[in-house]
This record gives structure tokens, sequence and C-alpha cells, in this order.
């Protein structure tokens, strides 16, 4: 599985090396949206600076969205699944490839958003080991239940409608408990963070557990 | 003998419906056979179910020893299937995506290079993205894939279409060779001098089942000695 | 695998002959049955709106608007209920030794009915709300579960309506159903946590004291409401069971004209070889 799960990792993250489309795409689709916060809530600096973390991780998830369909689309676009179905790689081992180089992207995606975020909204980053324990345990959520649903969503026809419906429910709570965990450590009481972090953990742990185990069944019948 | 596949009464559906409408077939371990028929006949089903991508319904379905019922996924890496799509990436390059179907299917990585240069793909094409690579050139790279892999069953779908003269030569020598060393051979194609010319046998499909009778159609004598001298006529 | 359709050689879904007579008349009793469960849910439905609109005095605090009470936590119930079953019917599908397809139909049957529940738990907690709290929606960690409980099982029902092959689908749904009432938990957990830190605890719509009828006029509505929802489901149930044979039968005629098609062509061949 392991060995699986690195091949997978290694082609999706040359592809998007040599696509760029994260970087060319999705990172500045993210900006776009930090600035319409900005818009929305006014020039008032007190608002977005209280409003900052949830803004942070609201356009982290509309950009893991766009994510996820890409990372869909690398496979579907040449036969859809066959190929990976064909290939007799571990399924497991195809969830946590794909799912470790969504996280990867993602990841590098927060630390960009997190700087422009910090000068837009006047944020200072404090406590910033909390703030890369957040990112690090929500992204590995964040990135099973995408990879997962990016799978059921990819064997319907209605790929591109279906797949926010399911997944941003099921995140929500990671919204929750990631943006409480920044609150805290911009306002400097890391110690209010410490227990969404748990929440977090557990979350990625449960995700990833069911997405190694039943991603299987997904790809197998699209 | 051994069956490499067979099939009773096969049923297999694409929602509603019917692929496969009752489908039954034996072809003999070693054995080349040319499935001929019209345009949705079911010949691309049938590779496709053989290949485990397609369940099966009703009926019973063994290949390789595997029953297609019970497990359709420990045979991925014992069938090669050439269909219409490469199953091939884009952005990577030739060699890479080789390499990556190599992996993927633990198959040994010395025999590419050779199958690159096999399929002309040895030159500067090698390190070329298949994105930007013709469609002859992606079929090519399809084809070395299996011929990198020597998988025990090749399932072939038109495996002539869009390649140029010398590569069709190519194409039947992959075929006599894979057949000379044991393999078993599913060959859809419309180009039915040709095909009659690598196989052992004719299967006509039509309206998702096999509708000749089965060993009625072997080749006349002369054909089969047209077919070159070592391709061996075992049928069952 | 193959239970949806048998071999073509014994008739697709050709009736076989002898256990008839014991299924006809097991049909008969439950048909029987969900009739009794039918008239006795409407009789209590009736019961309801007579005792909660006319003979159950209003409250001392909320008035007329207690009501609510006999009709807005039995709903909340019947949602979790449906929920409950829709889960362990999907879990019963995953588990190989007791997969079978009427386990999806139950576990679709109970999601829908559970969609309908939870929609009318929201408004007549939104109704209720609006004068008792002064706003139609307050963030209360059960409101706020319920509403995303509501968007989650919207997701799933979406999720049932993608065509494809049966056994795909339930599979492909069950652990859609399977991640999503996971999350569950942990989104109550998370969104408790989330007030308890910062607003006083939750305003519970039920602290007047109930009393005599009141208390029996609830719970006479929760028994009729969990029958209405086994009445609901029943059909509903049975409502995909003949939508499935129909489908399956559709799926003889399109083997039968397939396989014409393949004659057809036989025919056409000879004639051209002769």
């Amino acid at each position: 599985m392991w060995h699986d799960a690195v091949l997978v990792a290694g082609k999706d993250l040359r592809i998007e090396w040599r696509s760029r489309v994260g970087l060319n795409q999705v990172v500045p689709f993210a900006l776009v949206v930090l600035l319409l916060f900005g818009l929305a809530l006014g020039p008032d600096a007190g608002r977005l600076r209280a409003a900052a973390a949830g803004l942070f991780w609201v356009t982290v998830l509309l950009a893991c969205l766009l994510s996820v369909q890409r990372s869909v689309a690398v496979e579907t676009a040449d036969a859809g699944r066959d190929g990976l179905r064909l290939s007799g790689l571990d399924a497991g081992g195809i969830f946590v490839g794909k799912s470790a180089a969504l996280a990867l992207q993602l990841l590098v995606l927060e630390v960009v958003l997190a700087v422009v975020a910090a000068l837009l909204y006047a944020t200072p980053l404090s406590g910033i080991g909390l703030l890369a324990a957040t990112c690090v345990l929500a992204t590995a959520g964040l990135a099973a239940v995408g990879t997962f649903y990016g799978a059921v969503a990819a064997g319907t026809r209605v790929r591109e409608t279906l797949l926010p419906l399911l997944f941003f429910p099921v995140v929500a709570p990671v919204v929750l408990a990631a943006t409480k965990a920044w609150s805290a450590a911009l306002s400097h009481q890391g110690g209010g963070g410490l227990g969404w972090l748990g929440l977090l953990a557990i979350f990625s742990v449960a995700y990833v557990a069911i997405g190694t185990v039943a991603f299987g069944a997904l790809l197998e019948d699209g | 003998m051994p069956h490499a596949v067979r099939f009773r009464e096969a049923v297999a559906l694409a929602g509603r419906f019917p692929l496969l409408s009752g489908l039954s077939l034996e072809v003999a371990k070693g054995e080349v056979v040319h499935l001929r028929g019209a345009n949705g006949a079911g010949k691309t089903s049938l590779l496709r179910t053989c290949a485990g991508l397609i369940p099966i319904a009703a009926g019973t379905a063994v290949v390789l020893g595997h029953d297609l019922c019970l497990d359709r996924q420990s045979l991925r890496r014992e069938v090669g299937l050439l269909g219409h799509a490469g199953f091939s990436y884009e952005e990577l390059s030739v060699e890479e995506n080789l390499a990556f179907a190599l992996r993927a299917s633990r198959a040994e990585m010395g025999r590419a290079d050779a199958a690159l240069e096999r399929l002309g793909l040895s030159g500067r094409v090698r390190k070329t993205p298949v994105g930007a690579c013709s469609a002859g050139q992606r079929r090519r790279l399809a084809l070395a894939v299996l011929v990198a892999r020597a998988p025990r069953l090749w399932l072939l779908d038109e495996p002539h279409a869009g390649l140029d003269l010398e590569a069709r030569a190519v194409v039947d020598e992959v075929v006599r060779e894979a057949a000379a060393s044991g393999g078993t051979v599913l060959l859809a194609s419309h180009e039915l001098e040709r095909a009659a010319a690598l196989c052992d046998r004719v299967v006509t499909i039509a309206g998702g089942r096999v509708i000749a009778p089965e060993p009625d159609e072997v080749l006349d004598p002369p054909i089969a000695a047209l077919a070159g001298g070592e391709v061996g006529c075992d049928v069952a | 695998m193959n239970a949806l359709v048998p071999p073509v050689d014994h008739g697709l879904l050709g009736e076989s002959a002898a256990p008839h007579a014991v299924i006809s008349s097991r049909r008969h009793r439950a048909e029987l049955a969900l009739r009794i469960v039918g008239v006795a849910g409407l009789v209590g439905v009736v019961l309801t709106v007579w005792l909660g609109l006319w003979v159950t005095p209003p409250d001392a605090y909320m008035g007329n608007l207690v009501r609510l009470l006999y009709i807005h936590p039995s709903m909340a119930w019947d949602a979790f209920l449906a929920y409950g079953v829709s889960f362990a019917a999907s879990a019963c599908y995953l588990w190989p030794r007791t997969r079978d397809l009427r386990f999806d139909r139950l576990a679709g049957a109970s999601a829908e009915a559970g969609v309908v529940f939870t929609a009318i738990t929201l408004v007549t907690g939104s109704l209720w709300g609006r004068p008792t709290w002064g706003t139609w929606w307050v963030w209360d960690p059960l409101l706020t579960t319920t509403a995303l409980l509501f968007v989650l099982y919207l997701g799933y029902l979406a999720l049932r309506k993608v065509p494809g092959d049966p056994e795909v689908r339930a599979k492909r749904t069950a652990v859609g159903a399977l991640v999503a009432f996971i999350d569950v938990p942990i989104v109550y957990f998370s969104v408790t946590w989330w007030k308890s830190l910062h607003q006083a605890p939750t305003i519970s719509p039920g602290k007047s004291d109930v009393h005599g009828l009141m208390a029996w006029t609830m719970l006479l509505s929760f028994v009729t409401f969990s029958l209405v929802y086994v009445w609901f489901v029943a059909h509903r149930y049975r409502l995909a069971g003949l939508q499935a044979r129909e489908e399956a039968e559709g799926l003889a005629y399109a083997l039968a004209e397939r396989r014409a098609e393949g004659g057809a062509k036989a025919v056409e061949k000879n004639e051209v070889l002769t």
C-alpha cells in the first residue's frame, strides 16, 4: 500500500508541478475571495481582524473544492478512472497517495493565504506553532474527505454540482474547529486552541481511516 | 486444456442497458481469437468485462482462473487492455507514463527501453509530454505499456486503428510473439483479412452474445497457413 | 452479486412456483398489519390535533405557543429515529453477510422520511423560537446540528438519485451514509463546545412544567408520529421494491431486445454469405 501511495502522490505532484494549475488558478482564486470578503465586511479594521480566522478558513475550503476537482480531473481526463482501476494499484494506496498530494498542495496554498490575509486584514500572525499545527491537522481532514467525495462524485455525470453538496456539510466541523483554534492563537490565548486541535485530530484520523478502507468500493464501481 | 476465458450465459449491464445479453465463450490458453461484429455488437464490452471493469449481473465468467462474480480485482495485473483510450496523463512524458504504468502493475522496469524502441518511441518523442503527442503516438505508447508488461491475457480493441503501416506491422508482430510465448489474445477488429491472418479462430458477436457457435468457425487451413508457420492452430 | 438477475436460462425474474402460497399469505398479513398501523396513525393524528388544539389548556408563560410541544419534539424524535434506521440499514448492506438490496431500499426510504421530519422540526422550531427567543434562529447546538443534518442528508438523497447499476449505487450510497452518519457526533460535539465557550447555556424550549393532560398528549404525539413514520417508510420501501422490480422487468425486455438484435444480425449475415 505504501509503495502505491508514494507512487500516486509523486505522480500527482509531478503533474501539478508541470501544469501549475494550483499555482496559476487556485491560488489567485483564493486571493480574490480574500479581497471580496474584505469588500463585503467593509474597511473597518477591527471587524476584519475579528473575522480574519473564519474568513481564512472559508477561503481555504473554497480553494480546497477547486483542488479536489482538479485532482479528480487528472484521473478522468483520459478514459475516466479505468486507468487507475486497470493499473492494479491498491485502492487504499491510491486514496492515501491522492490525499497526501492534495494536502501538500493545500498546505502551500495556506502559507501564501495566511501571509496575504495577515496583511489585508491587519492581523499579525501570532502563535505560529498553533497556527501551523492547526493547518496540518485540518488539511489532513479536508484532503481525506475531499479525495473520498471526489471519488464518489467522479463516478457520476453530475460531478461538479454534487461534490460541494456532499463535501461542505461533512467538513463543517473542520471549519469550525480550525477557525476557533486560529482565533485563539491570533488573540494570544493559545491554550484555548489545544482542545480544538484534538477535535481536528480525531476528525482527520477518522476520515483517513474510513477512506483507506472504503475507497476500493468507490473506485471499483463508478 | 485449461481455459483462459470461460463465459457462460454472462449478462453485463450499463444501467438498464444490457451490454452482454447471455454471452457464452470459451477460449483456451494460448489461443488467438478474432472477435468480429458490427458497431455496438458488444465486442468492447466483452473485452472490458474480461479486464474486470464491468460487473457480471448474471451467469458466470471466469478469466485466468478468477471468478469475476466474486473478485474482479486480483486479475488486473495479469491482463492487459488496449482500449480506445490510452490511460495516460497528458502532463507526463511518454517515458514517465510508461514508468508509472509499470511500477503500478509491479512489472519489471527492464523491458521499458526495449518496448519504447520497438514501438518507435525511443527518439525525441520519449521525453515529450503525452499532451503534445499525436493520436498515433499515444496508441503506440499504450501498446508499449502492454509489451513491457507482457500480460498473460491480451485484450486488444481495434489495435490497428489510427496507426501507420509500420506500426500496424509491429502490432501484428507483437500479437504473434504474445501467442508464441504462451499468451492468450482476444482481438476485436473490423479489419477482417488482417485479423484472419493473425488469429486461430473467429468469434462473431451480435446483440451482446456470441452468435456463431464456437468451434465451427475455425479458419480454413490455407488461411491459417498464410498466417505464418510459427502460429499453431491449437484449438481445443 | 447475482441477487438481482437470476441466470437467463431459468427465465429472467420468472416467479418460482413452489413457495407461492406461503409468500402470498405472508404478504397478506404484512399488508393487514400495515393497514392497521396506518389507521392507528390516522386516529392518533386526529386525537393529537383535537387534544393539542382544543382540550389542553394554554400555558401560563407561553400561552398557545405551548401547543407546539405536541408536534415539535415528536418530529425531532422521528427524524433521529429515521436517520438511525437508515444508518443501521446501510451498515447491514455493507456487511457482506447481510448484503441485500432490501437494506439499501430501507435506508433510502428511511432517509427520505428523515429529511421530511427534519424540515418540519426546523420550521416548527423556528416558529417557536420567534416569540420565545425573539428571533427566528439561534445558534443553539441542537438546532445547528439539526440544520447540518438536514443538509448532509439532502446530499445523501442527491447521491441516491444518481443513476447507475443498482448494486453499484447501493454500495456507493451506503458508504456515503456511513460517512455522513459518523459526522453527526463530531458536529454535535464541536457545536456544543463552540457555544459553551462563548454564550450562556442553551435555552431549552420545554422548560415550563408539563403536567397531566399535556404530558399525555405529548406522549400520544410521540406514539402517533412514530406510527406515521413506520407507515411512511413501509410504503416508500414497498414503492422502491416495485420500482426495482419494474426496472428488472424492463431489463428482461431490454435483454430480449438486445438478443433479438443479435438474431437479426445473424440472419442478415447468413444472407450475405449465401
